[in-house]
């Protein structure tokens, strides 16, 4: 098994979900019960290699990438077919694996106008490929190619399912994405061109391999240059994250996305800009990052009060959740830009919260304008005496999302407050603290405009046009079951926080002090650590020359 | 005078032009022969012609032609890996091509065997100059070329348009030859040459400080009178009306076959003619880079036809194929990587606009219209050609996997590597540019997922008729219900204009799904496995005088 695991294993869990599209296009149109059963199959078959996976997977040495696939691919650039997954993203592939067959069974029952489920699962089912590939990739381009690939059905899910402005919010998220990505790529020709792979023990010295370029083959990069080529990975990032001011695609995109495309983009998507700042940018560029840091992380702090703020401006339910998400992945993104493992620990738990809370909030908000065909909040309430299950769960999503402690948001948001006080050596403290107390005002006002959202939808007693209507039921069948395992989760992962920390934690470490080296680890734990990195510059430009 | 000497040939490496010479000469005898009862058979006949040209290639692939080039007339014809690649992607277009002519000549009622004929001809031009190192041979391939297509692009000759079309591109590319010429003369008369590796050692065009000004000049006038070929700004502007006006087949022909050509002869100029004067040409190749993305991605934003639409695009993709060459001078090492990045984009790009074509021409069959409204609501009327035009799209866009990305990212690298200012600010200028354009390539893509059918004006006024016309004396409830009677019916007409006329993809005639099944196929290849490509893309230009210093 461990064999077949480690030739196949990461190829199969990319690409079953691919196969699944391919078999769902080929059923007739007018099956629906067989497009619907071989979509959740294949989601699930998914899911249990993602399981058999998680089982074979070395915990004492999450650290380390395992069941590396490495293949010759695209030979005339030196960019490779590599994939490998390690305890930052396991969690996240877990997430996604978890949330995409909720979100068929879910649609079983809600597909949105003009259904065509057909076509509906089968960008679903394309959309998977594209996350999972996302994360278990290891080379820059094989990485770019699957982050784009996510681009189209998303684009169609919002433009063809989505509510009535549909396809000004659908273009929108494209060309912002589009536009970030372009810049990534340019980045990411740079390093090919500036990196040396000989530094980190490659034959070649121009490489896209993740690996050797996490370990210390930029080194040798001239500091201006560094600083480009981040710039041009935030852009890319950051517009998938959104950090403030690229947000402003989020929130359209969000109220007019269907239910499922909503929960996908708030529960994974946006992680894939997180995850490629911990895994891509400030790996790789740990100069560069340390020179980005203090922007990184006051755009995070506006982020956090900006989206709050916003929040509390909204009168559509679904729209203040989607600010809701700017704020937390503001936290996500100060945890990040301490540059500490604790903070970039806390980043991703917090990602994978924030996953779940957020993803919840949506399935809510869908359900909620199922019945009554509005979010307009000044027209709901008393959705607990209407539909008593629903409205605990909302309440108990508000809670979590809050960060209440002993659910899973307050693993996300206190560390990274935490983390912010004592951020790594070469970051000014005074800024950070700045930043710590800033965010922590954050958290007061997201218990205001949650508890307000709450206070609004669920409590009082129900409007008049609502109170008889026929629409108004408590959660159905298919709502509930997708609905409890994510729920389980919240509270699991808030009582014992470890599950994730135990296998991100190692790996954390590795990618930030192992792998880059420990000259690069001290030059971020000292003060002037610009001086220390133009001397490691110096002697890796040597060995460059030497070794080349 | 010494004696004439005659020039040894060499029949093998010569196969590919003879055989097609053959192929044309063969479908215009037929025609004299068998009249109009050959017309059956022509195209199937040119199709099999010009497939029949690959074995000749194949051979002199085999041959071991990429390692050991054969090289005729002194070097001023010279068949190597090269230009064997180029030949290959020149005869399968030629190829698809025809797939795409077969129909639409057939039912249009016009004449097939002399199009054929022509088609044969024009590329014959073209594998000529895939191989031409002289100026005399690369202007002889240019009109040879060319003056085919003046008469194709007329070929609906009872259509005012199509005469427009012919006319103007015969006109604008006269002109065109003339500046040319004129600037080819200026170099013979400084080199006293006309072969390109001559004028490339010739000293009094290398020394780049105090060389005339003539040769300046020189440079100039062949570059611009080869931009108009390749439609690039400012030299764009017979592009729009001539695709508009044109039959779409030779449309497709002139957007990718005919450009393709144009950038050929661009490459083969540059790399081995004037390599060593990148002070001249590398600033002009910058500006009209630049200016002909910008431009064309501008103004393909506001059009409201397809074929003009794709009339813009293709300005701005020459854009991006130009980029390469305003840095190749720099080293030998740069000079190859922008050639591959032209070579594996042309290939790339006539694959997936040859698709775009294939489905316009699809779609036009059961629609008769051009206007972009009519691709309104594909996805239900017809989803598999929405899919499949929503591929090439995503590709002309650059979006992955579609093969469109491989392309873009072969010029990136192609800019970025020498590590210039120039190059980096170009890269930055193309990376905008491939956003700004998937805002005219979304809003098809968007047109045809996101809207209602279409429905032609002509059967909108046949459901008004149906419906009641004193509109103002039924109550509104009523009136409410024969609106959504009339949305409902609408519905109802389009979806029966699909079924009763040939809009679904079953029932698309044979030539025409093989055409988009080939680009399609081709479009998602290059983009998942892209060492398909580049395996043959591998090339080099460079003659040893450049390579050796």
């Amino acid at each position: 098994m461990q064999a077949f695991l480690d030739d196949w294993g990461l190829t199969l869990l990319t690409f079953l979900p691919l196969l699944g599209a391919l078999l769902v296009i080929a059923i007739p149109k007018a099956d629906e019960q067989m497009q619907k059963a071989v979509a959740l199959l294949s989601t699930l078959a998914t899911a249990v290699m993602a399981v058999l996976l998680l089982v074979w997977f070395n915990l004492d040495n999450a650290g380390s990438l395992q069941f590396v696939i490495d293949l010759s691919w695209i030979d005339v650039i030196n960019s490779r077919y590599i994939m490998g997954i390690d305890g930052i993203s396991l969690p996240l592939i877990l997430l996604t694996v978890l949330v995409v067959p909720l979100c068929v069974i879910y649609s079983f029952k809600h597909f949105p106008e003009p259904r065509n489920p057909k076509a509906f699962l089968a960008l679903l089912l394309i959309l998977e490929t594209g996350m999972i590939g996302t994360f278990v990739a290891q080379d820059l381009i094989l990485f770019f190619v699957f982050f784009e690939v996510v681009l189209l059905p998303m684009y169609f899910m919002i433009g063809v399912w989505g509510g009535e402005n549909r396809r000004y919010a659908a273009i929108k998220f494209f060309l912002y994405t589009l536009f970030g990505s372009a810049l990534m790529l340019l980045s990411f020709l740079a390093l090919f061109f500036l990196a040396d792979g000989t530094l980190a023990g490659l034959a070649e010295a121009n490489t896209f391999d993740m690996r050797a370029l996490s370990g210390g083959a930029t080194t040798a990069i001239a500091r201006t240059s560094q600083i480009w080529i981040f710039a041009g990975m935030f852009l890319g990032f950051g517009v998938k994250v959104p950090i403030f001011p690229f947000h402003t695609w989020l929130p359209d995109a969000h109220t007019e996305a269907p239910t499922v495309g909503s929960v996908i983009l708030a529960a994974v998507l946006l992680k894939l800009g997180t995850y490629g700042f911990v895994r891509v940018a400030l790996p790789i560029l740990p100069e560069a990052a340390a020179a980005w840091a203090p922007v990184i992380g006051l755009l995070a702090v506006i982020g956090i009060i900006y989206g709050a703020l916003g929040c509390l401006a909204q009168k559509d339910m679904k729209r203040l959740i989607a600010f809701s998400s700017v704020a937390h992945m503001g936290f996500v993104m100060l945890g990040i830009a301490t540059m500490t493992d604790f903070g970039i620990n806390a980043a991703v738990f917090g990602m994978v919260a924030h996953g779940l809370i957020t993803g919840m909030l949506f399935f809510l908000a869908g359900s909620v304008k199922d019945r009554y065909h509005t979010l307009d909040m000044s027209r709901l309430g008393g959705l607990l005496v209407q539909a008593p299950k629903m409205g605990w769960i909302l309440g108990f999503c508000a809670m979590a999302s809050l960060g209440l402690p002993g659910l899973a948001g307050f693993w996300g948001e206190f560390p990274a407050i935490l983390a912010s006080y004592n951020p790594a050596g070469i970051l000014s403290e005074a800024v950070f603290r700045t930043y710590m107390v800033i965010a922590a005002v954050g958290t007061v006002l997201a218990a205001g405009y949650l508890l307000w959202m709450l206070q609004k939808a669920a409590f009082g007693t129900p409007r008049e046009e609502f109170a008889d209507s026929p629409d108004v039921k408590d959660a159905s069948k298919h709502e509930f079951w997708a609905w409890v395992p994510m729920l389980v989760l919240i509270v699991v992962l808030g009582f014992y926080p470890r599950l994730i920390h135990e296998a991100s934690d190692p790996a954390v470490v590795e990618s930030l002090v192992v792998n880059v080296g420990d000259d690069v680890y001290d030059c971020l734990e000292i003060e002037d650590g610009t001086d220390c990195f133009e001397d490691l510059r110096a002697e890796s430009a040597e060995k460059s020359n030497g070794g080349g | 005078m010494s004696e004439f000497v005659r020039p040894a040939l060499d029949w093998h490496a010569l196969a590919p032009e003879l055989t097609l010479l053959g192929v044309g000469a063969f479908l215009t005898l037929i025609d004299i022969l068998f009249a109009e009862r050959a017309r059956a058979i022509t195209s199937a006949l040119a199709g099999l012609g010009l497939l029949g040209v690959l074995v000749p290639i194949i051979t002199l692939a085999s041959a071991g032609v990429a390692s050991e080039p054969r090289v005729m007339f002194d070097g001023g014809y010279v068949v190597d890996g090269y230009s064997l690649v180029l030949k290959a992607i020149f005869v399968i277009t030629g190829y698809m091509v025809v797939l795409l002519s077969t129909n639409y000549f057939a039912e249009g009622d016009y004449w097939e065997n002399e199009y054929y004929g022509l088609l044969a001809a024009s590329m014959l031009g073209m594998l000529v100059m895939t191989s031409a190192r002289d100026l005399i041979t690369i202007f002889i391939a240019l009109e040879l070329l060319s003056i085919p297509v003046y008469l194709m692009a007329a070929w609906r000759k009872r259509d005012l348009k199509s005469n427009e079309a012919g006319l103007k591109y015969y006109l604008v590319g006269v002109v065109a030859s003339a500046v040319l010429l004129y600037g080819m003369s200026l170099l013979f008369g400084v080199s006293g040459s006309t072969l390109l590796s001559d004028i490339g050692s010739s000293a009094d065009l290398g020394s780049g400080v105090d060389s005339p000004a003539m040769v300046t000049l020189g440079v100039i006038f062949v570059l611009a009178g080869l931009a108009f070929k390749v439609s690039a700004f400012p030299f764009h502007t017979w592009a729009p009306d001539t695709y508009e006006g044109a039959p779409t087949p030779v449309t497709a022909f002139l957007s990718v076959a005919s450009k393709a050509a144009g950038f050929v002869a661009l490459a083969n100029l540059v790399f081995v003619g004037f390599w060593d004067r990148s002070d001249v040409y590398q600033p002009v190749f910058w500006i009209l880079a630049a200016a002909s993305m910008t431009a064309g991605n501008f103004m393909a934003l506001r059009q409201t036809n397809i074929v003009r639409l794709m009339a813009y695009s293709g300005v701005a993709q020459a854009g991006f194929l130009l980029a390469p060459l305003a840095v190749a001078g720099e080293s030998a090492g740069v000079a190859d990587d922008a050639l591959q990045a032209i070579v594996v984009y042309l290939a790339i790009y006539a694959a997936m606009n040859l698709g775009v074509f294939a489905v316009i021409i699809a779609v036009a069959r059961r629609t008769r219209t051009g206007m972009v409204e009519s691709y309104n609501g594909l996805f239900r009327t017809a989803p598999a050609m929405a899919v499949v035009m929503t591929v090439f799209l995503a590709s002309l866009a650059g979006v992955p996997p579609a093969g469109g990305w491989y392309a873009k990212f072969s010029i990136f690298r192609a800019l970025i590597s020498p590590g210039i200012t120039w190059g980096y600010v170009l890269a930055a200028v193309a990376a905008v540019n491939a956003v700004i354009a998937v805002g005219y390539y979304g809003k098809i893509v968007a047109r045809m997922w996101f809207e209602k059918p279409w429905v032609p004006e002509t059967a909108l006024d046949e459901i008004q008729e149906k419906t009641p016309n004193d509109m103002s004396e039924v109550v509104a409830a009523e009136s409410i219900v024969a609106a959504e009677t009339v949305a409902a019916e609408t519905i109802v007409v389009a979806e029966s204009i699909v079924k009763t006329d040939a809009g679904t993809s079953s029932s698309l005639p044979f030539a025409l799904v093989l055409a988009l099944g080939l680009s399609l196929a081709a479009t998602l290849l290059f983009g998942i496995v892209p060492g398909t490509l580049t395996h043959f893309t591998e090339v080099t230009l460079l003659p040893t005088i450049f390579t050796g210093s």
